[in-house]
C-alpha cells in the first residue's frame, strides 16, 4: 500500500502474537479473578454472588454490577491472619533468595572458570535432578529428614548427636527444601553472565593496578549485576507464592500465603476471599518486577 | 632514539616460553632503550604476543630473565609492574565511563582525588576526548574507543607502554591518522613504547624493528635497514614485496667492487659490498620491485649493459599514485616493477608488449639463507 508500512503481514502477525497470549491467558482469566474477588460468597453454584448473566438484559447486568465490593480487600487488611501471612511469604521468600545467591554466585563462578570441556557436565549436575517431578524430590527429603531418616542416621552413626533431632516440619527443613528446589534457577542466569565475561578485561583490570579480589569486585561483579538481577526475581518471585514446599515440610503454625489462600479455596470453599488474596499477592510481586524493569531499562539506555 | 650510554632499560635475556609441546618464545634476547619506539613484527602465531604478554605479567617465562630498569621483573605479578598495556581489542570496562575507565589504574594507584582529577583531564585532552567524558564505552565509535584504551593505559605514566595491534580494528584512514599521532605522542612523552603488530604499519612509526618467526628474532634493524637490507629470504619476503632470485655465484671482481651471479637468467652483477660470498656459493639475490627500470621496446637489453634483461609485460596492476607491473623475462622468470604514475597521461604500457628491464648492482641484495 505505501512504503510506510515496515512489517509485512506475517512479520505484524508475529508481532501481536506475545500480546493476543497475554490477553487471552493472562488479562481474561485475571478479570474472572478479580470479579469474583470482588463479589461475595454464598451456598450456591458458583459459590458467590453476583453471577453475571449476559442473558438476562442490561438491568440486571447493572444490578450486578452494583453488588460488587471491595469488602474482601477491607476483609484481608483488617485480619492479621492474612498480613502476617503476606509478611511471611515476603520473609521467606527474602531469606531464601539471599541464601540461593550466596551459595549460587560462588558456584556460578566457579563453574565459569572450569576449563571449557567440563563446563557442560557441572551445568548437566545442576539439571539433571530436574528430570525427577518435584514432589517426588521434596518427598524424598521428608525420608532424609525424618525421624529415623538418613540424616539423623548419619548423625548418630557419627556420634555429632545421641537422640535424633526433630528436622521435619522445622523452618529448617523448609528453607533446605526451598533453596535445593530453586537453586537452578539461580545459578543459570548468573553462570550464563559469568561465562560470557571476557578474560581480557580482568588482564586489564590487573594491569591496571587490581590484585585479583579487587579486580572481582571492581570488574567480574558490578558487570555479573544482570544476572544477579535475573536470578533474584526468578527466585523471589515464585517463591513467595511458594505452596507445595511449606505445606510438605515447614511446621503447621504459620502459613505463607499460599497455603492461606488455599486454606480459604478448598478448605473454607470462600472463592472470593481466595480471589482477593491471589489479586493483592500479584500487585505485592509486580513492585519488584517493575523497581527490576526500571532498572533494566536505565541499564539499556545507558548503553545507548 | 635509542640511548647511548648506559643499561637499556629493558633487557629481556634468553626467554623461553612453552605452550605444552610447542615453543611459542624460544631462547630470545633484546635490549630495548630508554625512549625507543620499538616494534615487534611477525605472522600470527610467530610468538610476538606472548612476548608482549611476558612483559606485562601475564605469562610467565619457562626460561630466561626480564630486567626492567636492572630489576628482574620475571616473576613480578601484572599489577605490580610500572609496565602498561593498550589491549587488541581495547578490553574498556563496558559498565565504567570514559573518564571512570581512565582513571581507573590512577584510582589504585591510590593518588589524591584531586591528582587524579588533573590527570584525566590530562589525558582526555592528549588524546583529545573532550566533551565524551561520561559517555560508556559502546556509544563510542571504534578511533573513540581506541583512545580511551590509549588515554587508559597512559594515565599512570608506565616506564613502558605495551600496545598489542592498536590500528588492528581501525579502518584504513583511520589507522594512518592514529599511527603519526602515536609516533607524535610517544616522541612528546619521550615514553618506551613497544607495538606488536602483523602489519608494516609498524614500518613508519618504529625506530627500530624486531621481526620474529617461530619464536626467534629473525632481524632486529630500523625500518630503512630492514627494508634496503633484510638479512634473509624470510625477512625480505615478509616485509615488503620483493623479487627473489636464485643463482651461483661465479666470478668475483674485487677491484671493481663486483659479484657475478649466474642464474637461470644468465649473469646478474651485483655489488660485493652486502654479503662476503666466495665463488660457487648458491645465494638468492633480492630486488625491490621499485628499484627496477622499465623501458618500452627490447632495444636497451640488446645493447648488453650491465643487468639489463629483454622480455613482455604480462600484466599492469594499477595502484594510484604506482602501478605494479608483471614481466616474463625471455629467460621464462617473472619479476615485479613498480613505477610511479608521475604524469597523468602518456608513457603508459600495454600488457603484451616488448620491454627492457634493468636495474644498479647496488640495488640487489645478495642473501646466503
Amino acid at each position: 500500500m505505501s512504503g510506510r508500512r515496515i512489517f509485512t503481514r506475517p512479520a505484524r502477525l508475529a508481532a501481536i502474537a506475545p500480546y493476543l497470549w497475554m490477553a487471552l491467558f493472562f488479562l481474561v482469566p485475571f478479570g474472572f479473578v478479580l470479579k469474583i474477588a470482588l463479589s461475595q460468597t454464598a451456598i450456591a453454584q458458583p459459590p458467590y454472588v453476583p453471577v453475571f448473566d449476559l442473558t438476562a438484559g442490561w438491568s440486571a447486568f447493572k444490578t450486578a454490577l452494583s453488588a460488587l465490593s471491595f469488602d474482601n480487600f477491607k476483609l484481608l487488611a483488617s485480619d492479621d491472619l492474612y498480613i502476617l501471612s503476606y509478611l511471611r511469604s515476603l520473609v521467606v521468600a527474602l531469606v531464601s533468595t539471599a541464601i540461593l545467591l550466596a551459595i549460587g554466585y560462588p558456584a556460578a563462578y566457579g563453574m565459569s572458570r572450569l576449563p571449557q570441556r567440563w563446563q557442560p557436565v557441572a551445568m548437566m549436575l545442576v539439571i539433571v535432578p530436574f528430570w525427577t517431578s518435584f514432589l517426588i524430590r521434596i518427598y524424598s527429603w521428608i525420608n532424609v529428614l525424618q525421624h529415623d531418616g538418613l540424616l539423623n542416621k548419619t548423625l548418630l552413626a557419627l556420634g555429632i548427636i545421641d537422640k535424633p533431632l526433630a528436622w521435619l516440619a522445622t523452618d529448617s527443613a523448609m528453607y533446605l527444601g526451598i533453596v535445593y528446589s530453586y537453586f537452578p534457577f539461580m545459578i543459570l542466569p548468573l553462570y550464563a553472565t559469568l561465562s560470557k565475561l571476557d578474560d581480557t578485561l580482568l588482564e586489564a583490570a590487573a594491569d591496571l593496578g587490581c590484585s585479583r579480589l579487587k579486580a572481582f569486585w571492581l570488574v567480574t561483579f558490578p558487570l555479573s549485576l544482570p544476572g544477579v538481577g535475573a536470578g533474584v526475581l526468578l527466585c523471589f518471585i515464585p517463591i513467595v507464592g511458594e505452596f507445595v514446599i511449606p505445606d510438605l515440610l515447614a511446621g503447621s503454625d504459620r502459613m505463607m500465603i499460599g497455603q492461606t489462600l488455599w486454606l480459604e479455596f478448598f478448605t473454607n470453599k470462600d472463592w472470593p476471599v481466595a480471589s482477593a488474596i491471589a489479586v493483592v499477592l500479584l500487585v505485592v510481586l509486580l513492585l519488584p518486577l517493575l523497581v527490576y524493569e526500571k532498572l533494566q531499562r536505565r541499564h539499556l539506555e545507558a548503553r545507548g | 632514539m635509542i640511548a647511548k650510554s648506559g643499561a637499556p632499560l629493558l633487557r629481556i635475556a634468553s626467554v623461553v616460553k612453552r605452550f605444552g609441546g610447542v615453543t611459542a618464545v624460544d631462547d630470545l634476547s633484546l635490549d630495548i632503550a630508554a625512549g625507543e619506539f620499538f616494534a615487534l613484527l611477525g605472522p600470527s602465531g610467530c610468538g610476538k604476543t606472548t612476548l608482549l604478554r611476558m612483559l606485562a605479567g601475564f605469562e610467565t617465562p619457562d626460561a630466561g630473565a626480564i630486567h626492567l630498569d636492572g630489576q628482574d621483573i620475571a616473576h613480578v605479578m601484572p599489577h605490580e609492574r610500572p609496565v602498561n598495556m593498550m589491549f587488541q581489542n581495547y578490553a574498556l570496562f563496558p559498565h565504567l565511563s570514559v573518564e571512570g575507565n581512565i582513571s581507573f589504574g590512577l584510582k589504585r594507584a591510590g593518588l589524591p582525588k584531586d591528582e587524579i582529577a588533573s590527570r584525566v583531564a590530562e589525558m582526555i585532552a592528549l588524546v583529545r576526548l573532550e566533551g565524551l567524558q561520561t559517555r560508556r564505552p559502546d556509544q563510542l565509535s571504534g578511533g573513540q574507543r581506541q583512545r580511551v584504551a590509549l588515554a587508559r593505559s597512559l594515565a599512570r605514566r608506565p616506564q613502558v607502554l605495551l600496545l598489542d595491534e592498536p590500528l588492528g580494528a581501525l579502518d584504513k584512514k583511520l589507522r594512518e591518522s592514529t599511527q603519526s599521532e602515536l609516533m607524535e605522542l610517544q616522541r612528546r612523552l619521550g615514553m618506551t613504547f613497544i607495538i606488536v603488530t602483523h602489519d608494516q604499519e609498524a614500518m613508519t612509526v618504529a625506530d627500530r624493528i624486531g621481526v620474529m618467526d617461530k619464536g626467534r628474532l629473525v632481524q632486529v634493524a630500523p625500518p630503512r635497514e630492514l627494508y634496503e637490507a633484510p638479512n634473509s629470504r624470510w625477512v625480505a619476503g615478509f616485509v615488503g614485496d620483493i623479487n627473489l632470485i636464485e643463482g651461483r655465484v661465479t666470478a668475483i671482481h674485487r677491484d671493481l667492487d663486483r659479484v657475478v651471479v649466474t642464474t637461470s637468467q644468465a649473469g646478474v652483477t651485483v655489488a660485493a659490498r652486502t654479503q662476503v660470498v666466495s665463488t660457487g656459493d648458491a645465494v638468492c639475490l633480492a630486488i625491490r620491485p621499485e628499484k627496477i627500470t622499465l623501458t618500452a621496446g627490447d632495444e636497451a637489453a640488446g645493447a648488453g649493459g650491465t643487468n639489463s634483461f629483454a622480455g613482455v609485460l604480462t600484466d599492469i596492476n594499477y595502484i594510484g599514485g604506482l602501478s605494479m607491473y608483471r614481466v616474463r623475462l625471455d629467460s621464462g622468470a617473472m619479476l615485479k616493477v613498480a613505477r610511479a604514475n608521475a604524469r597523468r597521461t602518456g608513457d603508459r604500457f600495454a600488457s603484451g608488449q616488448r620491454v627492457s628491464l634493468s636495474f644498479a648492482p647496488e640495488d640487489v641484495v645478495v642473501l646466503d639463507r
